[in-house]
């Protein structure tokens, strides 16, 4: 078996280092992409990446306190994007979107933001709280089964089209000259954004008793419960501040790519998974980072390695290689780059 | 008691329900199709069975293990009036708030029609009223039925079991029949069953139940106890083979197509089943196999196919599609079957995602056709004729034989060394290992198995459809498939069986419409939320497998011992020892 996997390492190993050789030989013979073209796809795979970290840190968190995946959380995202919608193009309709365009971008926010949590408390609530003693896959299928619910309980009720945002008010959609780079006004929102989440998180988390808390019970759920710690209550503040992350990303998401449908939430979903692992799930920089990397990867990758590879039109096979990427990591580094050993419960 | 709160709260769960249900569209989708004409309308079926289970549950309290629930009509009807009052009051709510605003924009099918029907034809102000009153009745009805006595309950349920039934399958009724004099009795011109012909069934049924009640269970108790070779247990073989068989016979060509594609999921049910239900691994990416197999047949057999164009027969291509299968199973399970047990559920998922995308980009165009998909697959040569999907009837004892020998397999392999290795794995890992078994052995063998039937399958659906697209593998199918083992029941065979004859026949499958097309748009918010509500209420599924069962339900085993042992504290390690 060792060496099965040694064979896939290094044949994986291969096929990169021939890929990224070959794509500098196209690079130096004057071929593909110029340094601007490539700039700009960093910039915009970064931007993509931020928020699958937002979306990571939900599967990072559950994880890290319940210890299965929620799958339904790529639904609880597209939730608030969908919900969203609603808000900004009532906003819009009124001329306030065009108007204010911080003060809408800010509303549309809450209530995406609370839209997703609310759907990931309901979810817990109903479904997953009666589980927590079950055999492991149990809540496994369940989430399966919530994220389909969800799905298609949204495809009835918002039809099944897909529905375009208005466009980014205008100050957003024009671009910001940040150290002399052009870059569009969304995607520097969707940076601050980001990052201003990721400091409140980490404030939530390390600085406040609910977030300590929360730590306690994903260290241990019995002790925690021992030492006064309201375990249920944490769980839901787990996945109310989860789906919180994922309502801003389901805004952001919107923000930049303008379209929204029921089905938004699960390619992000899976990928947002992937970073979480990249990263090593249950650690919320890890996710973070996980998102950022996952994004380059495969907004980058397709063109470094694959196009290297002499393999026509790349850009098709993105989510493929993101997707390869979950393989690359469980193949090299399966506890994710932040990630702690993999001990021996967690192999299970 | 806190009766009334308890009321008030199921009531209104189902309000929720019920303006659900509207809100989607479905009560007005379900309302083209006439039941008993002219006045039951599917959708009324729906909108108003939710207040007549929710008066049941009203009826019978808040569930509480240690008592049998009080049967009395006169405070059940009471309890579901209650509730179903609470349901209609806010489903009103809803139907008032969508008469009052102009939603369309957002939710398309909040519209008038959905006002119209939700209040009966009454429009707003009276017909919320009708609707609330109606719903209360219904909400009575049911928590009355709860207070009768048990032959009355059963009367009823198989009563309304056969005329629903009979009203739902009119088509295949009408196939079956053929006799244009006795179906213009049944059935009305216009579709919908007569009334009086609606009440003759009721009351048939009701009878029989009277008539017959218990002697089934008795029956099946004694083909059960009877000894292995007796005359009556094979008796019960060739009658269920028959049953099986005879739909064949007298079915027309809609249901043929029907039936092809049960036994397609049936197939590929056992083939999970392994994976899922015996070796506990939760593979989503279970349809990537299925596509192996039909893509690798179409390579190989289609004189159409791209660069790689060898013509093969079916047969000689079998074997190598197989092997390929075992080889991709290997490649994804190798890496990932030492890791915990819901990381091959995400890896599996994207394989299937990566497959299909490959299937579809401009790379593999050459080889798989792309989008165009590849055509002209040849049938199965079989003794001088062709199996395709020209001659159903034969395709499906061609496909019914080797559902048979996936089932021999599977029934073989849980009862072999392996089988109960994978039992072991499944209910303790660290003590399997501990044992000597070799767990990422045992697990690549279920993994590969598994990816083996699949591949198997479609190589099956290959030759049976004769051109092939990457739609026919989208990530629906691997979830469709679980739901499918998952209701009939995890480790199961004929629970497997019975959830695809269930599901693909009767609700649909990933593409194709069961008996009951109304479904089809909303079949696949079925299956989710049939997923979440086995999960959660009877994880074992409908035929289950004892082991299993007995496995999920560790907990209240262990309780109902230290309950019988008198329910001592300390009693308890003698129980489990016990167990």
């Amino acid at each position: 078996m060792d060496g099965f996997l040694w064979f896939i390492r290094i044949s994986a190993l291969i096929t990169i280092v021939v890929g990224i050789t070959g794509s500098i030989q196209n690079l130096m013979a004057g071929e593909g992409l110029s340094a601007v073209q490539w700039r700009d796809l960093v910039i915009s795979s970064t931007t993509t990446g931020l928020m699958y970290g937002l979306i990571a840190l939900g599967y990072s968190m559950v994880y890290g306190v319940l210890g299965f995946i929620n799958f339904a959380h790529g639904e609880v995202f597209m939730a608030g994007s969908m919900v969203g919608f609603i808000a900004a193009t009532l906003l819009f309709e009124n001329g306030f979107w065009d108007a204010n365009p911080f003060a809408s971008v800010l509303f549309v926010l809450v209530i995406s933001m609370i839209t997703s949590t609310t759907v990931a408390v309901l979810v817990e609530r109903i479904a997953y709280k009666r589980l927590r003693n079950s055999p492991r896959l149990i809540p496994l299928i369940t989430s399966i089964g919530v994220s389909f619910f969800l799905q298609y309980a949204f495809a009835g009720l918002f039809g099944v089209a897909s529905q375009s945002y208005p466009p980014a008010p205008g100050a957003l959609s024009e671009d910001v000259i940040i150290f002399g780079v052009p870059v569009q006004g969304t995607r520097v929102l969707v940076f601050v954004v980001a990052m201003v989440s990721m400091v409140g998180l980490w404030y939530f988390v390390t600085r406040t008793k609910s977030g300590r808390a929360m730590r306690a019970v994903a260290e241990d759920k019995e002790i925690a419960g021992l030492m006064g710690i309201d375990v249920d209550r944490t769980i839901v503040v787990t996945f109310a501040v989860g789906g919180a992350m994922a309502g801003v990303a389901g805004l952001l998401w919107a923000l930049l790519f303008r379209v929204v449908d029921f089905q938004t939430g699960f390619l992000p979903g899976l990928k947002a998974f992937t970073a979480a692992v990249l990263g090593g799930i249950g650690n919320l920089p890890g996710a973070m980072l996980g998102g950022v990397l996952l994004g380059l990867f495969e907004g980058v990758g397709p063109l470094l390695v694959l196009d290297g590879l002499g393999i026509p039109a790349v850009s098709q096979l993105k989510d493929a290689v993101a997707f390869a990427a979950l393989f690359l990591v469980l193949i090299f580094r399966p506890s994710g780059l932040l990630g702690e050993r993999v001990g021996s419960e967690d192999r299970a | 008691m806190s009766n009334f709160a308890f009321n008030r709260r199921v009531g209104l769960i189902a309000g929720i329900a019920m303006s659900f249900t509207a809100g989607i569209g479905m009560i007005e989708n379900f309302n083209k199709r006439v039941l008993i004409d002219p006045f039951l309308l599917m959708g009324y079926v729906v909108l108003l069975g939710i207040p007549i289970m929710v008066g049941v549950l009203a009826a019978r309290g808040e569930p509480n293990p240690l008592e049998e629930p009080v049967r009395d009509s006169r405070a059940g009807a009471i309890a579901g009036l209650i509730a179903g009052l609470f349901a209609g009051l806010l489903t009103s709510a809803f139907v008032l708030v969508v008469d009052s605003f102009e939603m369309t924009e957002f939710f398309p099918n909040m519209r008038p029609a959905m006002v119209d029907i939700t209040t009966f034809g009454f429009g707003v102000p009276i017909g919320l009223l009708v609707l609330t009153l109606a719903s209360g009745m219904a909400g009575a009805l049911g928590g009355f039925i709860f207070g009768r006595s048990e032959s009355v309950r059963r009367g009823i349920a198989q009563a309304s079991v056969w005329v629903l039934g009979f009203a739902l399958f009119e088509g295949v009724v009408n196939d079956v029949l053929e006799i244009d004099p006795l179906l213009d009795v049944i059935y009305a011109l216009n579709g919908g069953l007569q009334p009086w012909s609606a009440m003759a069934i009721g009351a048939l049924a009701w009878w029989v139940s009277g008539r017959f009640r218990g002697r089934s269970r008795a029956l099946v108790e004694k083909v059960q106890s009877a000894d292995r070779w007796s005359g009556i247990r094979w008796g019960a073989y060739a009658f269920a083979g028959i049953a099986l068989l005879f739909p064949l016979f007298v079915l027309g060509g809609i249901v043929n197509e029907l039936l092809i594609n049960v036994m397609f999921f049936v197939l590929l049910g056992l083939g999970l089943n392994i994976v899922v239900g015996y070796a506990g691994l939760l593979d989503l990416g279970y349809v990537a196999f299925f596509a192996v197999g039909a893509y690798g047949t179409a390579v190989l057999t289609s004189p159409l196919s791209g660069v790689i164009n060898p013509e093969l027969t079916w047969w000689v291509a079998l074997p190598i599609v197989l092997a390929l299968a075992a080889i991709a199973g290997l490649l994804v399970g190798t890496p990932v079957l030492r890791m915990r047990g819901d990381y091959l559920a995400i890896v599996t998922l994207g394989f299937g995602e990566i497959v299909r995308i490959l299937l579809l980009s401009d790379w593999l165009t050459p080889i798989f056709g792309g989008a165009q998909g590849v055509r002209q697959i040849p049938g199965i040569p079989f003794f001088g004729t062709e199996i395709s999907g020209i001659d159903p009837q034969f395709f499906i004892y061609f496909t019914m034989f080797f559902v048979a020998l996936a089932g021999y397999i599977s029934y073989r392999a849980e009862r072999s060394r392996v089988g109960r290795s994978w039992a072991a794995m499944r209910e303790d890992e660290d003590v399997a290992e501990a044992t000597g078994i070799s767990t990422i052995q045992a697990k690549l063998l279920a993994f590969v198995t598994g990816a083996i039937v699949a591949s198997f399958a479609g190589s099956l659906f290959a030759a049976k459809v004769g051109v092939i697209f990457t739609n026919s593998f989208d990530v629906l199918v691997s979830i469709i498939i679980l739901v499918v083992v998952i209701v009939g029941g995890m480790g199961s065979i004929p629970g497997v069986a019975l959830g695809a004859f269930v599901l693909i026949g009767i609700l649909g499958g990933p593409k194709s419409q069961g008996l009951l097309a109304e479904f089809a748009q909303y079949k696949l918010l079925i299956y989710g939320a049939l997923l979440v509500f086995m999960m959660l209420k009877r994880p074992e599924g409908l035929l289950p497998s004892v082991r299993r069962s007995r496995e999920l339900h560790l907990d209240e085993l262990e309780q109902d011992a230290w309950l019988e042992k008198g329910g001592e504290f300390g009693a308890d390690e003698s129980a489990e020892a016990k167990t």
